[in-house]
């Protein structure tokens, strides 16, 4: 029985990547899963830390958190939003076609993915950049009035610690992404292996959903007139 | 003494000896490369080893200092030793200790694996927890931190001068193996048990891992990430926790305990494990009760989340939060009562061997009693109002950390040493050790107990005349415990070259582990072990 299920040179293949703690090849791609949802968890526990110390603080200060929400920019954000959002459409492609052992569909997906991740980085950018020059930059250079200056500074606190270790996550995916575009070309993946682009792909849409909560927290809930 | 008398089954050698773990490349390379987890588990041992030391070393200072009402230390070396000894205990040590020494080493064989599944995380997760520990020790070298090991804002943010950043990266790089430990463990719990493992085979210390797996994985991130947020707020002014700001620095205490009580759930849930496998084995009994055993210890895991707040009745909650945290707080010992239980339940009628393992494995039993016992005199809001702050809270977390996991460490250090090494050490001056280490801590830490509860505070370094007598008795049971943990370094090393070549079962236990030679090959099993029931001590090993 399983003589007959190794001759498939699908079969084959997969054998040839197991690693030498594991039996199956299913046993390995079920561990691997399994391992990189824990470190998701573990991933939105880190970002819990920030999400509840929001909550709190917003809490405290509703109106200098509406405030400082309009200080935002609606548009810029809207356009990270869009690239991030389209990148995990890309990515899954490319994971369809590394299935379908189309090399070069899946590495062009990849590349534009990067693309979009990179775009994100960009825009992102020029946000970090206006900031700078409207006095925003909390603990560095940030000057406002009004009375709710300090509760400003609070929400920028947290603006920058989510954003900045949300591109820390998204520079990471960007680099793992561009790398794995360079193997998939040379060819190192195909229908029987590829769980490494799984799992990056699963990172990938950690760092879109974190965002996906991170917007409307900054750019959007505190707009709302009143 | 004959064989059985020092609880020694004599037995047929295994049908073929394999060349074990250690007869793989002996060179440096080979160990600081490997991807064995018996030869990393070693690794971690000798490195827990010397942290327990030097953590040690910082606790005889302590008690050195309260010899005097007055003080035999400045005040600024004093708060710098406590806190030393409170960082590196608790992430050093404690923490790690049992999951990585005998977790590792343990937890595939007893599943009937090859390795854990990520074998070069695991490696990497070593080399982080080092990492760590070199920051904590650069920390002290620079001149120390003062901030208790709790890190409370805003002194730790803006007032203390010492090298907070030092001991902060140190415990966040460590974080980061703990919480690597933890996901190998789960998948590899999930993924990599042997045909015929099921969950409900499983040994109660692979449960226990399990459990504490997941606290580990779950509360670890949240502890880092605050201590990031407490280094920025140092570095470049960001003021979550800055009260000049608006921020609130009691957000800090309750993120701080969010991860930092279920990290005594870390500490005590792989001890449970441990005293389980050693008192059902030296009882000669099934363990009673064992399904309650496992919901139990999940049970903790999953409670343990709920119960932060008991730790800050006094720093400003409201009532109602004060109530629901003290409610729950209760509800955790629940399970914790079903495990004392049921160990009591196996031992009754069992065919009790008193040797070295059992009587460390019983000490544990007594001391996580007493030690869990005065946890609800705590979490009573009235009472811990008075008890808050003093040595009575020093007292009863000892008794659970150190009387309890530090006695469950060492008695299953015991229990597997003639497995891990092949050597069976002096029973003699093993069981001398273990009762040493029963008194010495009952002679440490039980007037504790009484000088909080007449109203010494913690973390001064001098005290009112009245305190003195039982602070001399406390430092005195001090050197007891410190001559009781250095005994088994000194005959277990002995027993490396002189011991007694161990049999593969020299207990008559039960466990997979025992079913492979002593010390295991590399690859733990010849042949696919078949997996029976869990302690099925009513028949005779296979």
């Amino acid at each position: 029985m399983n003589a007959a299920i190794a001759d498939t040179p699908l079969e084959e293949g997969r054998r040839a990547h197991l690693e030498e703690q594991f039996d199956e090849p299913e046993q390995q791609h079920s561990a691997a899963s399994l391992g990189m949802w824990i470190f998701l968890a573990t991933e939105m526990l880190f970002f819990g830390v920030l999400f509840t110390s929001y909550t709190v603080l917003r809490v405290l200060y509703p109106a200098g958190f509406a405030e400082a929400s309009r200080h935002t920019d609606l548009l810029l954000g809207a356009g990270e939003t869009a690239a991030l959002l389209t990148s995990s459409i890309t990515i899954v492609i490319a994971l369809r076609a590394i299935k379908l052992d189309q090399r070069g569909v899946a590495t062009s997906f990849l590349l534009l993915t990067a693309a979009l991740g990179t775009g994100f980085l960009v825009i992102h950018g020029f946000e970090y950049h206006s900031e700078w020059e409207e006095h925003l930059v909390p603990g560095i250079r940030f000057l406002q009035f009004g009375p709710h200056a300090h509760a400003v500074e609070l929400f920028y606190c947290l603006s920058y610690l989510l954003t900045g270790w949300h591109s820390i996550h998204l520079i990471i995916a960007v680099s793992v992404v561009l790398v794995l575009a360079a193997r998939v070309w040379r060819g190192a993946f195909g229908p029987d292996h590829f769980t490494t682009l799984e799992l990056a792909a699963l990172y990938w849409h950690l760092v879109d959903i974190i965002w996906m909560f991170i917007f409307p927290l900054l750019y959007l809930i505190g707009r709302a007139p009143g | 003494m004959s064989a059985i008398d020092a609880g020694i089954v004599p037995q047929p050698k295994p049908e073929s000896l394999a060349p074990s773990f250690y007869s793989g490349k002996q060179t440096l390379r080979g160990w600081l490369f490997t991807r064995d987890h018996k030869r990393i588990a070693i690794l971690y041992t000798l490195s827990v080893t010397l942290f327990f030391f030097l953590g040690g070393a910082a606790a005889a200072m302590i008690r050195y200092d309260l010899i005097v009402p007055s003080g035999e230390l400045p005040t600024e070396v004093y708060n710098k030793a406590f806190t030393f000894h409170g960082v590196v205990m608790v992430w050093f040590f404690l923490l790690p200790s049992i999951p990585v020494t005998l977790g590792n080493f343990l937890l595939p064989i007893m599943i009937g694996a090859k390795d854990l599944a990520f074998p070069r995380i695991n490696l990497f997760s070593w080399y982080l927890f080092v990492g760590g520990g070199a920051f904590v020790v650069a920390a002290l070298w620079a001149g120390g931190v003062d901030t208790g090991w709790t890190f409370y804002t805003p002194y730790s943010t803006m007032f203390s001068n010492t090298n907070v950043y030092l001991a902060i990266i140190g415990v966040f790089v460590t974080g980061f193996s703990t919480i690597f430990t933890g996901l190998n463990f789960i998948v590899t719990t999930h993924t990599m048990r042997t045909p015929g493992m099921t969950w409900m085979r499983l040994p109660l210390f692979v449960w226990g891992l399990y459990a504490v797996s997941l606290v580990m994985v779950l509360a670890t991130p949240v502890l880092a990430m605050t201590l990031a947020l407490v280094g920025l707020e140092r570095v470049v002014g960001v003021g979550v926790f800055d009260p000049s700001l608006g921020g609130d620095p009691l957000l800090f205490q309750h993120l701080f305990w969010f991860y930092s009580h279920p990290a005594v759930y870390m500490m005590i849930l792989p001890a449970m494990g441990l005293a389980s496998e050693i008192i059902s084995c030296f009882a000669n009994r099934r363990v009673f009760g064992y399904k309650f055993m496992v919901y139990s210890m999940l049970a903790i895991a999953v409670i343990g989340f709920m119960v932060w707040g008991h730790h800050m009745f006094v720093s400003g909650m409201s009532v109602y939060a004060v109530m629901v945290f003290s409610l729950l707080s209760f509800l955790v010992a629940v399970p914790s009562a079903i495990k004392i239980f049921n160990w009591t339940a196996t031992l009754r009628k069992g065919d009790i061997r008193f040797t070295a393992p059992m009587l460390y494995a019983l000490g544990f039993v007594g001391l996580f009693l007493l030690g869990g016992l005065t946890g609800l005199f705590l979490a009573a809001p009235a009472l811990d109002e008075f008890l808050h702050d003093t040595y009575f809270v020093i007292a009863h977390f000892h008794y659970v950390m150190v009387g309890g996991s530090v006695m469950a460490y060492l008695g299953g250090i015991h229990f597997w040493w003639p497995k891990v090494t092949g050597r069976m050490y002096s029973e003699r001056l093993a069981k001398f050790a273990a009762i040493l280490m029963f008194v010495g801590f009952n002679v440490t830490f039980f007037p504790q107990y009484l000088l909080g509860y007449r109203g010494m505070p913690r973390r001064y370094h001098s005290y009112l005349p009245q305190f003195q007598e039982l602070n001399v008795i406390s430092t005195g049971g001090a050197v007891l415990l410190a001559i009781s943990y250095t005994l088994p370094v000194l005959y277990l090393l002995w027993s490396l070259k002189y011991g007694k070549k161990a049999p593969h079962n020299p207990w008559d236990a039960r466990g997979l582990e025992w079913q492979t030679s002593s010390p295991p090959p590399k690859e733990n099993f010849l042949h696919p072990p078949v997996p029976r029931e869990a302690y099925a001590y009513d028949k005779p090993a296979p």
